[in-house]
């Protein structure tokens, strides 16, 4: 199985997110950058693929701050090869653009070709102009699937066997054609946990292949404008229990009771 | 003529889903705005006799086909290309649920549209549709211009109320129109998997104790257990908990989860990413405890405290029990 993993860096919410002064986009310099969290599922779905099938597996994601880190992170995990679109000034790109230049690499070859799986997260935080998954199936005019908890490969019969989430527990299992784009929701597992040492020997002793951005035709989609960014309005807003630990149990304790409900 | 405002009427398993009824409401006041129509789009097979329920719509386009029996993005998407190439909507509003996602990105990308997903409003600015957005897991909202016509609309839950898109008439004109499909698709469905049932109905609880990633091990969800044995209730958790293992995906509480609707949820370390916040929003009261006094959940609960929730949680067991005697 040839795997190819797509990773996207997106602002870490854990932290404050502040917005820029032109009111229009994050201020980047205070953001922390971190792997998009269905990402980081996607390529933990490929890791447990190899490791059963074999075959190599190959990270791919455009540059942004931070990515260095996911990069070798990845093949500290067992990735084979990491490779960097260098596209100058990333930050301000929608995943429109991101995916329209990812298939660009991917169909450019850069050995990544051929490929049997695409795997990536199912949808990032940031995705506001499209999902990534279906944008580089259709650039690529692969078949895609997402939401997608289990993927078995049966690369006899060219096809793999998916698993995606519906609502309320209840699950789909469908036939895809190989190769495709899948979008990972949750891997088999939690991502794996890889000590920052073996992060370090990677960054010592592999590489990260950087590559040109291609020239688009029309220059990357670039079809929605955010005109304005702002906190969520604080309109029906959660009254807050103030105080110590103990006086603010205390204090909710008299509400729950107040209400029967203790 | 401004171009009429198109909801993909999603239905999934014989029903109708709520969602639908939420877009048909936001889409007729974007029609309004706009001097224009709300239409819905019913696409699947053998579900024609749906199109009944949308009369909130002055139009029902209704496609039957083999291949659209089960939603596969690509060919739903390929089925409302041809549909909006013919007719020229304004707009095709998308639901962004486990069902649909992934139709609306496809539809744009067919098209050359603009996409703007998380809508949560649509308004209409000087002629031009000016969606509002929600980004980052809740925490930011936008105010986003499509530069390119139809624009598709990815509408999350909650735009508007769904008995506001429901009527008791059925829609005035229903179309049965044509699409042309290749015959044989790289994607197949082959079946649905029932979820196990778990030992407990998330569903059925009067009091639910949630536990989010902010739990921090597997050990401390006793101490969740704990305040649900005081309580009445019992333990619960969003996606990362269940991913984790923490607990069995019979007790997950979101999109992919169970929707629930509790006299008390109490969220213990939730952020209340729009994906949580779909399943829990019925409850009665919402208490949420979480460090980040920026965490969207404070949106949507009645009460907070930014108390550390492992301190919190033994000291509210403790004054629980007290009470209980």
């Amino acid at each position: 199985m040839n795997l190819l993993v797509l990773l996207k860096m997106v602002p870490d919410v854990v932290e404050e997110l502040e917005i820029a002064s032109d009111g229009a986009g994050l201020d980047m310099d205070v953001a922390r950058m971190a792997l998009s969290e269905s990402d980081d599922h996607a390529l933990e779905q490929a890791l447990l693929l190899k490791e059963r099938m074999g075959g190599t597996l190959a990270v791919l994601a455009v540059d942004a701050a931070e990515v260095d880190d996911a990069l070798f992170t990845a093949l500290a995990k067992g990735a084979d090869r990491a490779l960097k679109v260098d596209a100058g000034e990333v930050a301000q790109l929608g995943t429109r653009a991101l995916a329209d230049l990812l298939s660009q690499v991917i169909a450019d070859g850069h050995n990544l070709l051929p490929v049997d799986l695409i795997l990536t997260g199912t949808q990032a935080i940031d995705d506001l102009d499209g999902l990534m998954a279906p944008l580089v199936a259709h650039q690529l005019g692969l078949p895609y699937i997402a939401i997608v908890i289990q993927v078995t490969p049966d690369p006899a019969r060219r096809v793999a066997s998916v698993v995606k989430e519906y609502p309320g527990g209840v699950r789909g299992r469908f036939e895809i054609d190989l190769p495709a784009v899948v979008g990972i929701q949750s891997a088999e597992r939690p991502p794996r946990y890889v000590p920052v040492a073996k992060v370090r020997a990677a960054m010592k002793t592999q590489r990260i292949e950087t590559v040109q951005a291609p020239t688009l035709a029309d220059g990357g989609t670039v079809l929605a404008e955010v005109k304005s960014m702002s906190k969520p309005e604080e309109t029906g807003r959660a009254e807050m229990i103030e105080g110590t630990p103990e006086a603010a149990s205390a204090r909710l304790c008299g509400i729950l009771a107040e209400r029967g409900l203790v | 003529m401004p171009g009429n405002i198109w909801v993909l009427a999603e239905h999934w398993r014989g029903k109708v889903s709520e969602i639908t009824f939420e877009a048909l409401a936001l889409g007729r006041d974007v029609a309004d705005q706009l001097g224009s129509k709300v239409e819905a789009v019913l696409l699947g097979h053998g579900v024609k006799d749906l199109a009944s329920q949308l009369g909130a719509a002055a139009r029902v386009i209704s496609t039957d086909h083999e291949a659209l029996a089960e939603v596969v993005p690509e060919v739903y998407a390929e089925a409302l290309a041809q549909l909006a190439r013919r007719e020229r909507p304004a707009a095709v509003l998308t639901p962004l649920s486990n069902v649909t996602l992934g139709v609306g990105t496809l539809l744009a990308a067919k098209l050359g549209a603009s996409a703007i997903n998380f809508c949560k409003n649509v308004r209409v600015v000087d002629g031009k549709i000016e969606a509002h957005a929600v980004l980052y897991g809740g925490k930011i909202e936008t105010k986003v211009a499509a530069a390119a016509e139809p624009v598709v609309l990815g509408i999350g839950p909650g735009a508007r109320l769904a008995d506001a898109g429901r009527s008791a008439e059925p829609p005035a004109v229903v179309d049965e129109v044509t699409v042309d499909l290749p015959e044989a698709q790289p994607i197949r469905f082959k079946e649905f998997i029932e979820p196990e049932a778990g030992e407990v109905d998330v569903t059925q609880q009067d009091v639910l104790v949630a536990v989010g990633r902010g739990i921090g091990s597997r050990d401390n969800i006793a101490l969740a257990e704990e305040l649900a044995a005081a309580l009445g209730g019992v333990v619960c958790g969003s996606r990362p908990v269940i991913d984790q293992g923490w607990l069995p995906p019979s007790r997950q509480i979101g999109k992919s989860g169970m929707q629930v609707k509790p006299r008390l949820y109490l969220a213990l370390g939730i952020s209340g990413a729009p994906e949580h916040v779909e399943g829990m929003r019925g409850a009665e009261l919402i208490v949420a405890v979480n460090t980040d006094p920026a965490a969207p959940i404070f949106n949507v609960a009645h009460y907070g405290t930014t108390a550390d929730v492992l301190e919190f949680l033994p000291l509210l067991t403790e004054q629980a029990k007290a009470l209980r005697g």
